[in-house]
C-alpha cells in the first residue's frame, strides 16, 4: 500500500511515470523472452554461420571471411543485387514521384468521396505478395489483358511474352512494384498536406505566390517527413522483394528478375549451402538497417538544425 | 445527388467555371489512378468466374453464366480447405498473444519506468528493422532442436516475436497519450497497476488495438518466406499453398484465380471493413517506425 502511494506521489505532476522497475520488468518480460528466443538469438546466428561452411546438417566449419570472398566474386549474387537496385526505380522513386504529381494536383481541395478513392487506392497494399504475382502473372500472359488491348487497338507488333522477354521482363516485374506502392505514397502524401498550416498558404496568396511556387516552397518542404517514410517504406519492399517474383517469373527468364532474398532460400533450403547463404543476408540486411537509418539520422540531424 | 447537382448549377451561375473545369480534371486523374489499382483485381474475380470458353471473349467481358465450380476446384481439389484451416490455426493465436503480450510491454514503457528502459526499447527496435530473410535460417535450425519443425508453433512464436517488436512501439505511444489522471485515481482508490491496465486502460484503447489487430492479422495472414520453410503438406498456410499451385495448374487461369481470391479475400473484408484502422496503422505506423 505503501508502495502505491509513494507510486502515486511520484507520479502525482500527471507527467512523470511511475517509479516501479520490478512491475516494469515483469510487464515487459514475456514479450522480451519470445522476442529474444525468436528473432535476436537467430539474428547472432547469422552473424554467426556466415563465417562457416555449413550445408544446414552437418557441423559447421569455421573459415573466416571465405563466403563473404566467394559472394564479391558470385555473377549471380551481383547480378541479383544489382536487379534489386533496379527494382528502385519502380518500387521508390517512380511511386513517389507519381504520389507527389497527383498531391499536387489535388493541391488543398478537400473532393467529395475522398474515402472511397483511398480504399481503392490502398487496396494493393493489403494484398499478399503471393496473389499480386499471380494476378500480374495473368495480365501479363500471351493471351493476357495487356496482349488482347494491343492487339484490339493495332499495336500488334508490341504483343509480346512480356515475362518471358530477356529485355521487358525486368520492367514488368517493377511496374508490378509501382502498382503495389503508389497508392501508399499517395495516401501517406494527402495525409502529409493536410496537416500543413493553412496560414502559410494565405501568406504565400498575400506575397503574390502562384500555385507552382507555393507547391515548391510549402507543400514539398512540408511533405519531407512522408517523402522520407516513403523512400524507406519502399526502398526496403525493393530490396525484400520475394514471394511475388517466387510467382511472377521465378527469376526468369535465365537470371533476369533474380533477386537476393531468392538466392538466399535457394542456396539454404535447395543447394544445401546454409553458411554462404547467411552470408547473403547479412549483405542485404546491412544494407537495408544501413540505409534507413542514414535516412532516419539525416531526418533528425536536419530537424534538430532546423 | 439532387443536392449535389443543383450546388453544381449554382456554381456555374456564380460563374465559377474555371473551378469546377479544375474540380472535374482533378476526378479524372483519380479515377484513372483508382481504376489502375482495382481493375487488375476485378479481373482475377471476373476470370475465376469463367469457363475456358468465356475467357475467349476478353478478360473484361463478363462471364454468360458464374462458375463457382472453379472456387470448389480449388477449395476441395487443390487443398484450399486444409490450408484455410492452417491459415486461421496460426493468425487466430498469433494476434490475441501478439496484443497481450504488446500491451503489456506497451504499458511498462509508456507508463512505467525502470533502470535500462532506453536499451531495451532499442533492442526491441531492432525487430522492426531487421528482414526476416536474416533470421530465417538460424530460426528453422533452431525449430528443428525444438521438435517444432513442421509444426504450427513454428509459425506462431515467430510471428509472435516479429509483431511484438511492432506492437510495443505502437502501444507504447498510445499509452503516453492517455490521460494520467485516470490511472492515479484509481490508484488511489487501491487499484493495482496490473488492474488499472486490464480493467480501465485496456478498454479504453479501442481504436489504438484495432489498428494492431488489423496490422497483425494482415501481416500473418499474408506471411510467405516463414510458412515456405517451415511446414509441408496440408499444415501451409494460403499463401504458400498458392505458390505451390501455380506450379501445378499452370494451365488452367481459372482455378488459380478462384484460389487466389480465397487467399485475399478474408483480408479485403476485414480491410473493408475497419478501412480506417487499416490505413492509419500502415501509414502513422510507418512514421513512428
Amino acid at each position: 500500500m505503501i508502495a502505491r502511494v509513494r507510486g502515486t506521489l511520484s507520479g502525482g505532476g500527471g507527467k512523470t511515470p511511475y517509479d516501479r522497475p520490478l512491475l516494469a520488468y515483469l510487464f515487459i518480460l514475456p514479450g522480451f523472452a519470445v522476442y529474444a528466443l525468436f528473432v535476436l538469438v537467430p539474428i547472432v546466428g547469422t552473424v554467426r554461420y556466415s563465417f562457416y561452411q555449413w550445408t544446414g546438417f552437418s557441423p559447421p566449419t569455421f573459415i573466416g571471411l571465405d563466403n563473404y570472398r566467394a559472394l564479391l566474386k558470385d555473377d549471380f549474387f551481383i547480378n541479383a543485387l544489382g536487379n534489386n537496385f533496379y527494382f528502385i526505380l519502380f518500387y521508390t522513386v517512380l511511386p513517389i514521384l507519381l504520389g507527389l504529381f497527383l498531391t499536387s494536383l489535388l493541391a488543398r481541395s478537400r473532393l467529395r468521396g475522398m474515402t472511397i478513392f483511398r480504399v481503392g487506392l490502398f487496396l494493393p497494399q493489403v494484398l499478399s505478395p503471393v496473389v499480386v504475382g499471380i494476378i500480374w502473372r495473368w495480365i501479363f500472359a500471351h493471351d493476357g489483358p495487356i496482349n488482347e488491348f494491343l492487339a484490339v487497338v493495332g499495336l500488334d507488333g508490341w504483343v509480346r511474352p512480356w515475362l518471358g522477354d530477356f529485355d521487358w521482363a525486368p520492367r514488368a516485374a517493377g511496374a508490378v512494384g509501382t502498382w503495389v506502392e503508389y497508392g501508399l505514397c499517395l495516401v501517406l502524401f494527402i495525409a502529409g498536406v493536410q496537416a500543413i498550416e493553412e496560414d502559410l498558404y494565405d501568406a504565400a496568396k498575400v506575397d503574390g505566390a502562384n500555385a507552382a511556387q507555393q507547391f515548391r516552397h510549402i507543400t514539398l518542404p512540408g511533405l519531407r517527413q512522408q517523402i522520407l517514410v516513403a523512400f524507406v517504406v519502399t526502398f526496403i519492399a525493393a530490396l525484400r522483394v520475394f514471394g511475388m517474383v517466387f510467382v511472377l517469373t521465378r527469376g526468369g527468364p535465365g537470371q533476369e528478375t533474380q533477386v537476393v532474398s531468392m538466392l538466399i532460400y535457394d542456396q539454404a533450403f535447395r543447394f544445401r549451402q546454409a553458411g554462404y547463404s547467411t552470408a547473403m543476408a547479412v549483405v542485404l540486411s546491412v544494407i537495408i538497417i544501413g540505409v534507413s537509418a542514414l535516412a532516419l539520422y539525416g531526418q533528425g540531424r536536419r530537424e534538430r538544425g532546423a | 445527388m439532387a443536392e449535389w447537382v443543383a450546388e453544381l448549377q449554382m456554381r456555374v451561375e456564380r460563374g465559377d467555371g474555371a473551378r469546377l473545369a479544375r474540380e472535374a480534371l482533378i476526378y479524372l486523374v483519380l479515377t484513372a489512378f483508382l481504376m489502375i489499382a482495382v481493375l487488375p483485381f476485378v479481373g482475377i474475380v471476373l476470370t475465376a468466374l469463367k469457363t475456358p470458353a468465356d475467357m475467349a471473349a476478353g478478360p473484361f467481358a463478363l462471364p454468360k453464366e458464374w462458375q463457382w465450380r472453379n472456387f470448389q476446384a480449388a477449395w476441395e481439389g487443390a487443398r484450399f480447405a486444409s490450408y484455410f484451416r492452417s491459415s486461421v490455426i496460426v493468425v487466430v493465436p498469433t494476434v490475441v498473444i501478439s496484443i497481450l503480450l504488446s500491451t503489456m510491454s506497451g504499458y511498462a514503457f509508456g507508463m512505467l519506468r525502470c533502470p535500462g528502459e532506453n536499451v531495451l526499447l532499442l533492442t526491441i527496435l531492432l525487430g522492426l528493422t531487421v528482414p526476416f530473410e536474416a533470421i530465417v535460417i538460424p530460426l528453422w535450425k533452431l525449430m528443428g532442436t525444438l521438435g517444432l519443425r513442421n509444426t504450427y508453433w513454428a509459425l506462431i512464436l515467430p510471428q509472435v516475436a516479429l509483431s511484438f517488436s511492432f506492437g510495443t512501439f505502437w502501444m507504447r505511444a498510445h499509452f503516453k497519450t492517455m490521460p494520467r489522471d485516470l490511472v492515479d485515481a484509481a490508484v488511489v482508490d487501491g487499484a493495482s497497476q496490473w488492474g488499472v491496465l486490464w480493467r480501465i486502460l485496456f478498454p479504453l484503447s479501442r481504436p489504438a488495438l484495432l489498428s494492431l489487430t488489423v496490422l497483425i492479422f494482415m501481416w500473418t495472414w499474408n506471411e510467405f518466406f516463414l510458412v515456405l520453410v517451415m511446414v509441408t503438406g496440408d499444415m501451409r498456410t494460403l499463401p504458400v499453398g498458392l505458390a505451390m499451385l501455380r506450379g501445378r495448374y499452370a494451365a488452367d487461369v481459372s482455378v488459380l484465380s478462384a484460389a487466389a481470391i480465397i487467399v485475399a479475400l478474408p483480408v479485403i473484408l476485414v480491410y473493408f471493413a475497419f478501412q480506417r484502422s487499416f490505413v492509419r496503422g500502415m501509414t502513422s505506423g510507418a512514421l513512428k517506425g
